[in-house]
């Protein structure tokens, strides 16, 4: 990433390394999953994995959102190595159903698979030279559930930004609490949201950012309790996902009624923010808090 | 009253031949009076067999039971003196949580819980016991004014979950809920929460966080209501046993895991069978914890309320080798 570092510049390329998510054709291009579209992997790469005919967000990886946001070469991470663990021994699995792993399994293949080791990946940076510390989700990783693992990497970043006086960014995509943590995902809400209100007495500011797809027990916890919330465009960002709406009501919910235009439109939260316009957006937000937090080095 | 549920088919049986001999009255000859004497002692002997080894299902058909006490029965059982306050004070006001003023045993306290219908009318009014975001509006304004008048707050938990139509998804049911998360741990006043019934997801969780958390014994405390984990994790809601088996969901599991402070007693057969009896243990519970409570300083209340939120979850340790930077 040392060309950018060069020519600071919003328009970002990931590496090439990076697995993208997508359908891919081949190597070389990749089909839109909303408009169909066949793109160059190039061209998709080059422009943030946004689509340049729809504007459909493509979802991206915590790494590549860190490397997006933040002054190249300013992020460390924390808590790198914590690692889930299985509290309920939960293994139970409906009879004939040979396909699904226990949870130890499945977290371990998760791992292996994904490269990483949780949903959430948490640190210090900066953004133009103002420090933050920063909790960036990955929904690769059991899509992006939160356990406990989630709840405390990202307690443990709010309570840094406490530490250091700084300003705190979340960024979330996730499918909800996870399941097979059962009652210890559930409390983990109650704890981010505490450490949350301490960093609001400390009068530090939290930026929450909404991607594709923010719902569950993390819309209901950390996600909407931003001083500020903003979100990518188009992304699903709900309490309750639009296939548990439909049954619940037996209505049809049409693709894209619940995202956040949506949110936006009901007064949920401050603004849409194109992905491209993202470092910079919090680049100026930050400027603007500057005055009334503490500052203090971060390297 | 009948023992009605699925697995109480034995007690059922059982009540039946003690119904049919007692119908007899004066006509009851000596030796099936014997008879009686004896079935009446099985039923006892096996309801509390039954009842003291409910499974994780069992527990949840118990917490929905029809003529489980709800908030406003117990309201009525405890309370000296009770005035409902409602409305959110911005949109509307909310009839799956209540609240409002209590006076118990001379001491003021906000009483605040959801609140379920039992006929097919009522049901609808309180749209099934899951609250809309007013609700949680509502709950919010109420804790706030009792903070605002050192008057201690007590919820009652009694819920599946949220409401998720789509009108709450206009009303923001997310921030609604994170906001009372955001709230209940720094209120300056004692806290105590009950869980009567169900306690199921955010919807449960958002007037849950409290000094205390105590459950009646066939209660039960989920991420999500059995039918919606199994239709997550398995996308078939007719697993729900299963869900509600592995992620352990009842009141003995939560103490067992830590997760709560106590369990209320309930009477033989569950609280369904004996309102009253579970209003007692439900209020000599409550008043000896507010007892305790009230004698912390709120500072030290507000630190051990944030640490034990603060301490809940079960991760390891990697390697260390394991951690690459991320950039160059």
């Amino acid at each position: 990433m040392a060309k950018e570092a060069a020519t600071p510049t919003t328009r970002q390329n990931f590496s090439a390394d990076q697995a993208s998510s997508l359908s891919t054709v081949g190597n070389i291009a990749v089909k839109c999953p909303k408009c169909k579209e066949i793109h160059y992997n190039r061209d998709w790469e080059k422009n943030l994995k946004v689509c340049p005919r729809c504007n459909h967000h493509g979802r991206i990886s915590a790494r590549e959102r860190i490397n997006l946001l933040v002054d190249p070469g300013s992020f460390v991470e924390i808590d790198a190595d914590m690692l889930p663990a299985d509290p309920l021994h939960f293994v139970a699995s409906p009879p004939g159903d040979a396909k699904k792993p226990p949870y130890a399994a499945k977290l371990e293949e998760e791992r292996q698979k994904k490269g990483q080791n949780e949903a959430v990946i948490s640190g210090y940076a900066t953004i133009d030279a103002q420090p933050l510390a920063l909790a960036i989700m990955d929904f690769q990783f059991m899509a992006g559930s939160m356990g406990s693992v989630v709840g405390e990497k990202i307690t443990r970043t709010i309570e840094l930004a406490l530490e250091r006086s700084i300003p705190v960014l979340i960024s979330s995509t996730s499918g909800g609490a996870r399941m097979q943590e059962g009652i210890f995902s559930l409390m983990q809400m109650a704890k981010t949201s505490a450490a949350l209100a301490k960093l609001g007495e400390a009068g530090l500011p939290y930026i929450s950012l909404l991607t594709d797809p923010t719902t569950g027990g993390v819309s209901a916890s950390f996600a909407f309790l931003g001083d500020i919330i903003l979100a990518e465009p188009g992304a699903l960002v709900c309490f309750t996902g639009p296939r548990v709406i439909e049954g619940f009501m037996h209505i049809k919910v049409p693709e894209g009624t619940i995202n956040s235009e949506f949110a936006l439109q009901h007064g949920m939260i401050d603004a849409v923010v194109h992905r491209r316009d993202l470092r910079q957006t919090l680049s100026r937000l930050l400027q603007m808090y500057s005055g009334s937090t503490k500052k203090e080095e971060t390297a | 009253m009948a023992y009605d549920l699925e697995f109480e088919k034995p007690l059922a049986e059982l009540e039946k031949k003690i119904h049919s001999l007692q119908r007899k009255g004066d006509r009851l000859k000596p030796e099936e009076f014997t008879q009686l004497q004896l079935l009446e002692s099985e039923l006892l002997k096996r309801t509390e067999e039954i009842y003291s080894n409910l499974n994780a299902w069992q527990t949840v058909q118990v917490a929905r039971h029809k003529n489980r006490p709800y908030t406003l029965d117990y309201i009525k059982l405890i309370c000296d003196d009770f005035f409902e306050l409602h409305g959110d004070r911005t949109f509307g006001d909310d009839h799956a949580i209540v609240g409002g003023l209590a006076t118990i045993d001379g001491q003021t306290l906000m009483l605040i819980g959801h609140q379920k219908g039992r006929d097919m009318k009522e049901m609808q009014y309180r749209n099934l016991g899951m609250p809309h975001p007013e609700g949680y509006r509502k709950a919010q304004r109420l804790m706030r004014h009792a903070a605002k008048f050192h008057i201690p707050v007590v919820t009652l938990v009694d819920a599946s979950g949220a409401s998720p139509a789509l009108v709450d998804e206009e009303r923001g049911q997310a921030e609604a809920i994170a906001s009372c998360l955001y709230l209940m741990p720094r209120l300056r006043i004692p806290t105590i929460s009950i869980v009567i019934g169900e306690g199921g997801s955010g919807g449960a969780l958002a007037i849950s966080v409290a000094d205390r958390i105590l459950m009646l014994e066939h209660s039960y405390y989920t991420i999500a209501a059995p039918e919606a984990a199994a239709d997550i994790l398995w996308r078939d809601r007719a697993q729900a046993p299963l869900a509600a088996e592995g992620q352990r969901i009842r009141a003995r599991d939560m103490l067992e895991l830590g997760i709560i402070d106590g369990l209320i007693a309930e009477p033989l057969g569950g609280a369904h069978r004996n309102h009253r009896l579970a209003a007692e243990s439900l209020k000599q519970a409550l008043l000896q914890h507010l007892e305790e409570l009230k004698r912390i300083p709120l500072d030290e209340l507000l630190e051990q309320r944030y640490q034990k939120y603060r301490n809940i979850g079960h991760f390891e340790s990697a390697p260390a080798q394991e951690t690459s930077p991320i950039q160059a």
